[in-house]
């Protein structure tokens, strides 16, 4: 079976982001960017499911600017065989991410798409979810693991409380928690093959998707800042602080 | 118009998150209140008292599917305005679902209300709040529990009445559930959390910091790491990718205080930080800082504590 895995690219999750001063949005200029942890989870999984014989061709597909290119090659370094870039400049929301994506399921006709549950930098956590809604798919989402059995496949999500299992009729969505793999690090080998793969750019508008976002953003704001409090010198003086000064015990 | 708010519920109860999403929900109009799931019926007279709550709909008792849920929801979209739902695993799991049968784009995680169409969310791990106005005609939303305090679980006298029915588009099926049973509060509602990190090093560890929970009546939380690693259960993680939580108290025991990690608790009333390194980020943070080993100090805060 077919599998289509989408990363984004994101600010990497080592940078502090910085807030710009005029409140339009945050210092993205000259930061580090990487793939979405998640989706390297959601990468590494494709690239087991073919060693264990259940995937096939596995398609990586990134909507963003033209450097995304650069985590689709991640991508193809990690074992994806061919990367499809949808570019776009603007803001794209996760309604149209799974709008575009829809299409380019439409074409490939993957049996499962898997996304990372959540993108770290505008922390959606649906596009997954608008995926299977539009395509009418069944979901699996948070996926701490993955088996194939028969024409389903049995996913079990990481819930409130703990573990739940569910049976998804395939074709399907899965979207990773980070128990799911550990991802691997792509050897020198693989990074030059990976130069020779082929990525497919292609436009919002030659798959016939209106990418306008929903959202406008009015302004973006720092947080309230929390001030470093004191050290105590002792366990005795930590209680005593607790009950007579912060009155919290 | 109404709105209408998508119930988690548990042993008959209705949860704080719930009862704070009805906080956020009242500012938008008449608040109805969904229940499905098994235990459903049993929860709607709790609910019902929630103050602020004008009707409660109880539907199937089945377990909760992302797939027939989201068409539940659709078929009743007509009749509301807004339609939200706590940020807790099941929100999330249903409600892009269900804004994108609807054609809108989901307001995840919202962290305040301005007005019918503006919200405030937190974007990069709550280093930065975005306000945001939609131009949906109706709006899809999952509220950040810790921003808002939650609505009485008294005063309130809704009617009860059955839920429409929607048909189960039959797309996946449910197969089982682990759920760990705990004595202690939850951790999103808990006044008190103690957390736990790597420098735990093992499970049995953690029984020093519940020790300390059970005396303080806490919730118990993990950082990632000491997930990962096996010393926790995964429902105990705390952060940007976990459970946020805002309690009165957070004591973060052999934790270093990653970006992450803070997304999950920075807006905790009060901090303390227990850490053998006295550059670890997580002071940065605390109100209460002690440089120890905490093998050391949590047995020691355990005997200061029972005094
Ligand atoms: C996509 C993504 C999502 C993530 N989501 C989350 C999340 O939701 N929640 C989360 O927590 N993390 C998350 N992380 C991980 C995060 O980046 C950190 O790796 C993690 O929080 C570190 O956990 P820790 O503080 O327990 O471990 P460490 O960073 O290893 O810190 C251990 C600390 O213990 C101290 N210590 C060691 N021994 C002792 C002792 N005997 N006594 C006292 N102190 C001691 C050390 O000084 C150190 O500060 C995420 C990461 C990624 C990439
Ligand atoms: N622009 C994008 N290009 C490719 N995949 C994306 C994009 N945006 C989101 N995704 C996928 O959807 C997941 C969840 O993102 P989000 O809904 O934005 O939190 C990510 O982990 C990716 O797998």
């Amino acid at each position: 079976m077919k599998v289509l895995v989408p990363v984004k690219r994101v600010v990497d999750y080592n940078v502090k982001v910085r807030v710009k001063a005029d409140g339009s949005g945050v210092e993205t200029a000259n930061v580090k960017m990487s793939m979405n942890p998640f989706d390297e989870i959601a990468v590494e999984e494709a690239v087991r499911l073919r060693e264990k014989g259940v995937a096939g061709e596995i398609v990586a597909v990134s909507c963003g600017p033209n450097a995304a290119q650069e985590q689709l090659r991640t991508a193809l370094a990690m074992g994806a065989d061919r990367g499809i870039l949808v570019e776009h400049d603007g803001v794209l929301e996760p309604l149209a991410v799974a709008k575009l994506l829809k299409t380019i399921v439409a074409k490939e006709g993957p049996a499962l798409v898997i996304l990372g549950k959540q993108a770290i930098d505008d922390d959606m956590s649906a596009t997954g979810q608008m995926l299977a809604a539009l395509l009418g798919w069944g979901q699996g989402t948070f996926a701490s693991k993955i088996e194939k059995e028969g024409e389903s496949l049995r996913v079990t999500r990481e819930v409130d409380g703990g573990l739940e299992t569910v049976s998804l009729k395939l074709p399907a969505i899965v979207t990773t928690d980070l128990r799911l793999n550990e991802p691997r690090y792509a050897s020198l080998p693989n990074i030059m093959k990976a130069r020779k793969k082929p990525i497919e750019t292609l436009k919002p508008a030659d798959l016939g998707v209106d990418p306008t976002p929903r959202l406008s953003v009015l302004k973006v704001e720092e947080p309230a800042k929390r001030q470093a409090g004191k050290k105590v010198g002792s366990v005795q003086e930590l209680v005593e602080k607790l009950r007579n000064e912060a009155k919290v015990i | 118009m109404a709105v209408l708010v998508l119930a988690d519920h548990k042993d008959g109860g209705i949860t704080q998150p719930t009862r704070s999403t009805v906080a956020a929900a009242a500012a938008l109009g008449d608040v109805h209140v969904l229940l499905v799931g098994e235990g459903a019926a049993a929860a709607a007279p709790a609910a019902a008292r929630i103050a602020g709550v004008a009707k409660v709909l109880t539907g199937a008792e089945a377990p909760v599917l992302a797939e027939p849920l989201a068409a539940l929801l659709v078929s009743m979209a007509p009749g509301y305005s807004h339609l939200l739902a706590p940020a807790s695993a099941s929100g999330k799991n249903v409600m892009p679902r269900v804004a994108a049968l609807l054609d809108v784009q989901i307001l995840s995680d919202i962290s305040g209300v301005v007005d019918a169409d503006t919200f405030i969310r937190p974007i990069y791990a709550g280093n930065a709040m975005a306000t945001v106005k939609s131009s949906d005609a109706k709006k899809v939303i999952t509220v950040r529990a810790a921003s808002f305090d939650p609505a009485p679980a008294e005063g309130g006298s809704a009617s009860v009445e059955a839920a429409p029915t929607a048909a189960d588009p039959g797309l996946s099926t449910f197969l089982g559930a682990e759920i760990v049973k705990s004595e202690r509060p939850e951790l999103t509602a808990a006044r008190i959390v103690i957390s736990g990190g790597r420098a735990m090093a093992s499970s049995e560890n953690f029984a020093i910091i519940e020790k300390v929970a059970d005396i303080l009546g806490a919730a118990v939380g993990a950082s990632r790491a000491a997930v990962d690693a096996g010393y926790a259960p995964n429902d105990m993680q705390v952060g940007q990718t976990g459970k946020i939580v805002a309690p009165e108290l957070y004591i973060a025991v052999g934790i270093s205080g990653a970006i992450q990690h803070l997304a999950g608790m920075k807006d905790s009333k009060v901090i303390v930080a227990i850490n053998k390194d006295e550059e670890a980020p997580i002071f940065q943070v605390a109100d209460y800082g002690l440089v120890a080993d905490l093998f050391k100090a949590v047995p020691e805060l355990e005997a200061e504590l029972a005094k």
